[in-house]
Order: structure tokens, then sequence, then C-alpha cells
């Protein structure tokens, strides 16, 4: 276990180096699906985050009492619990919002950075840990979901938070909120980050 | 690994359980706290939907620029909220239906009514005429129909072909382009989702013309009394 990353580590490789939208490119759905204005994609990250901690938590807890082929029904029992525990608090007090995500919260059950997590790091390191990465790596998840949700909400509606940013003359890009803009927006950021990652590396060598 | 292999081939159910234990203790376990959590949770949505609903009868019995020219006047309708047993062959079924009234002249219902879609339960307020022929109004409670497809139910384009469509004869869906009243044009990709929404609004009427008729006498009746 001497190998395995420390809980600071796990942290700080959530947010960027591992980032699960740009890195490693999990949880698309969400992540093109409800990125059309910047509340909807908090909301879906404080969700995502909701879940991550408590399942990567209570995984963590019993990682010693789980049986190899029986630890991918145990995650999705986990996992499974606190999303209905979200989608329940969200339609009680954020009524409207909850019906603006529709299925994507019930959908977070097949999130591949939850599962992801409990397998990597939850089922092999301590609570501490693991709640750390579940931090760490909402943090990264929530970060990259603001990200396109901004860029999409300012040039399809010129608006922020519902706010107007861009001037009155700016002609919406309705696009933008449709979901090709979300293809369009996660690609070219995606391609930014991939870019950076390379001139850094590059500079590194150099 | 090694201590499952020491043990005895047989008793094979027994050793499924035993080795299962942690899922079932779990399972049991979360059980027991979602129930609480829908407990706790359940009353507050369920108002919540209850709020939703009474804000949306004025649009759906009056459309939505009479709504708004009322509510520039402030001025509002009155609801009243009623429950009507329906009795079936095998069963009973309940509706929660509104009636609005302006200064004690009925103008019409809404009709809240919950059933099978393709995903999840489709739960829909159908707004009727005061004489029950014509429906002015449909509104998607709930849904839970694929994203892209049968979620479009509840664009404004879809639910205002039932505008000012005919209540007195079943509602067809087409897939072809609705060419007569009474006709309604499928979701392209979610048949089954515009034919579910369609079924219910049919159901609903059929089930409720007569208790509402006589029911709509009656009140006319006690009010009389009461007057």
């Amino acid at each position: 276990m001497a190998d395995q990353p420390t809980a600071t580590e796990r942290f700080i490789q959530g947010i960027l180096p591992e980032n699960p939208v740009y890195r490693q490119l999990l949880g698309m759905c969400p992540t093109l699906a409800v990125t059309n204005s910047l509340m909807a994609a908090l909301t879906m990250a404080g969700a995502v985050a909701f879940v991550l901690l408590c399942a990567n938590v209570i995984t963590s807890l019993i990682r010693d009492l789980l049986k190899p082929h029986l630890r991918i029904v145990i995650f999705t029992l986990t996992i499974a619990t606190f999303v209905t525990i979200a989608d329940r608090a969200l339609a009680a007090y954020l009524y409207q919002m909850s019906k603006t995500l529709g299925p994507y919260i019930p959908l977070i059950i097949v999130n591949c950075i939850i599962i992801c997590r409990c397998e990597v790091v939850a089922s092999k390191q301590s609570a501490f840990v693991a709640a750390a990465d579940a931090i760490g790596q909402s943090l990264g998840f929530g970060l990259a979901l603001s990200s396109i949700a901004a860029v999409r909400e300012i040039l399809g509606t010129g608006c922020l938070f519902g706010m107007r940013v861009l001037p009155v003359v700016w002609p919406d890009w309705v696009i933008m909120v449709l979901p090709p803009g979300a293809f369009l927006t996660f690609g070219l950021l995606l391609g930014c980050v991939n870019w950076f990652t390379a001139r850094k590396s590059a500079n590194k060598e150099a | 690994m090694d201590a499952e292999k020491k043990q005895p081939a047989g008793g094979l159910k027994a050793n499924y359980l035993v080795q299962a234990w942690l899922v079932i203790f779990l399972a049991i376990g979360f059980g027991v706290s979602l129930a609480g959590v829908q407990l706790a949770l359940g009353p507050v949505i369920e108002q919540n939907k209850m709020n939703e609903t009474l804000q949306k009868v004025p649009e759906l019995v009056l459309g939505r620029e009479a709504t708004q020219k009322m509510a520039a006047e402030n001025q509002t309708l009155e609801i009243t909220p009623k429950q009507i047993a329906v009795k079936k062959p095998t069963s009973e079924k309940f509706y929660s239906v509104y009636q609005a009234s302006y200064q004690g002249a009925p103008k019409g219902w809404v009709i809240k009514t919950k059933g099978q879609g393709y995903a999840d339960n489709i739960e829909l307020l159908i707004g009727l005429t005061a004489d029950l022929k014509t429906i002015t109004g449909l509104f998607v409670l709930d849904q839970k129909e694929t994203p892209g497809l049968g979620n479009k139910i509840i664009t404004d384009a879809w639910r205002g072909q039932f505008i000012n469509a005919p209540a007195s004869a079943p509602l067809v869906v087409v897939k072809t382009g609705a060419t007569k009243p009474g006709e309604i044009d499928a979701v392209t990709g979610a048949t089954i989702s515009s034919k579910s929404v369609t079924t219910l609004i049919n159901s609903a009427i059929t089930d409720l013309r007569q208790p509402l008729t006589s029911g709509a006498a009656e009140t006319g009746k006690g009010g009389k009394a009461n007057g």
C-alpha cells in the first residue's frame, strides 16, 4: 500500500491532473446534457459531489468486507441509494431545478466517475483518503461543468445565471444552448486543455 | 481466496447467501433509510406539485394571454379542488379535479391524471371547458421520458396541439401529420410517449364526463339552496 497516493495527492489530482471530464473523459452524459445554463451545471455538480462523497466513504468503510465478485453490486447499491436521496431532496427543495434536470439526476447512478472512484480509490484506501479523493474529483467535475456551461450560457443567451453580461445587441447563438453547442464547446475546451498540457510537457523536456 | 477454496462444495444455496450477507444487509439498511427519506420529503414534494398545479390552472383553462391579462388586472380565478372516484369493473380510480370559476360562473375544469408512459409514470393536467366539449390546455406535471425524444412532450409546440382539440370523441395519434381536428401528431421517435399521453387524456375525459356533468349540476343546486 506504500505506493498508493496520499489524501493530498488524491485531492489535487482530481482537480486538474486527473480531471474526470477533461482528462479521464468520464461522465459525458451530464457534461453534454445539463451544461446549457450555469445554474443547472452547478446543481448537477453538487448532486454528483454529494453522491460521490457518500458512496466513496461508505465503500471505503466496508472495503475489508467486500468480496471481489460482489463488489460492483455493492457499489451500485450504495450509489443508487444516495442518488435517490439526492433526487428526492432536489424535488422537495429545488422543485423547478429538479424538473429542469429531469432524468439526469437519476442517471447519476450510471455515472462512471463514481463507480470508477469507488473501484480505484475507495475500495483500496482509507475513508479519509477516499473522502479527499471524492472532494477533489467533485471539484474537478464541477469546474469542468461550469466552464462548459459558462461558455454556452454566455454565447447562447448573452446571460450568466440569468443576468445579462453581454450587450443587448449580441445576437444569441441559439445553437450553443442546443445539444450541438455542447459538443462544440466541449471539443474546443478539451482541445485547449490538451494543447496546454502538450506545451507544458514540451517545456519540461526542453 | 484460499479460504473460499477450502469451503465444502455442498450446500451451495446456503453458501451463496453467506457470501451475499453484506449485500443483503446493506440492501435492508439502505431500504429503511430510503423509506425514511420518502416519509420526510414525500409530503414536501406533493406540496410542490400541488402549488404548481394551482398555479397552472388559470393558464390551462383560459389560455396564456387571458391569464396574463387577468393577472395584470389583479383578478384571480376561484379554484375548487375535488376528489372524484370513478368505479371501474375491477377497481376504483381516483381523480383530482379542479373547478375554476370566475365570480361564480364556471370557467372550466382541470383534471389531474397519471399513468404509465414509456419510461415511467406520466402525470398530466388537462384543461377543459365548463361544458367538457373542448380541451383548453395540457401541462405535463411529471415525466421521465427519454431525453431528446419522449421528453419533447413537455414542449409548448407539442402541447399546443391539444389546445382547442375536441373532447367529445377520443383523440387519435397519427404519425403522418395531423389533418383533421382530433388528430395529434406523434413526437418523432417517441410514438409510445405520445400515445400514452393521448390515451391518458382520452380515458380521463371518458371516466369523468358523467361525474363532472352531474357534479357541476349538483354544485349549482347546492349554491342556490345556500343562497
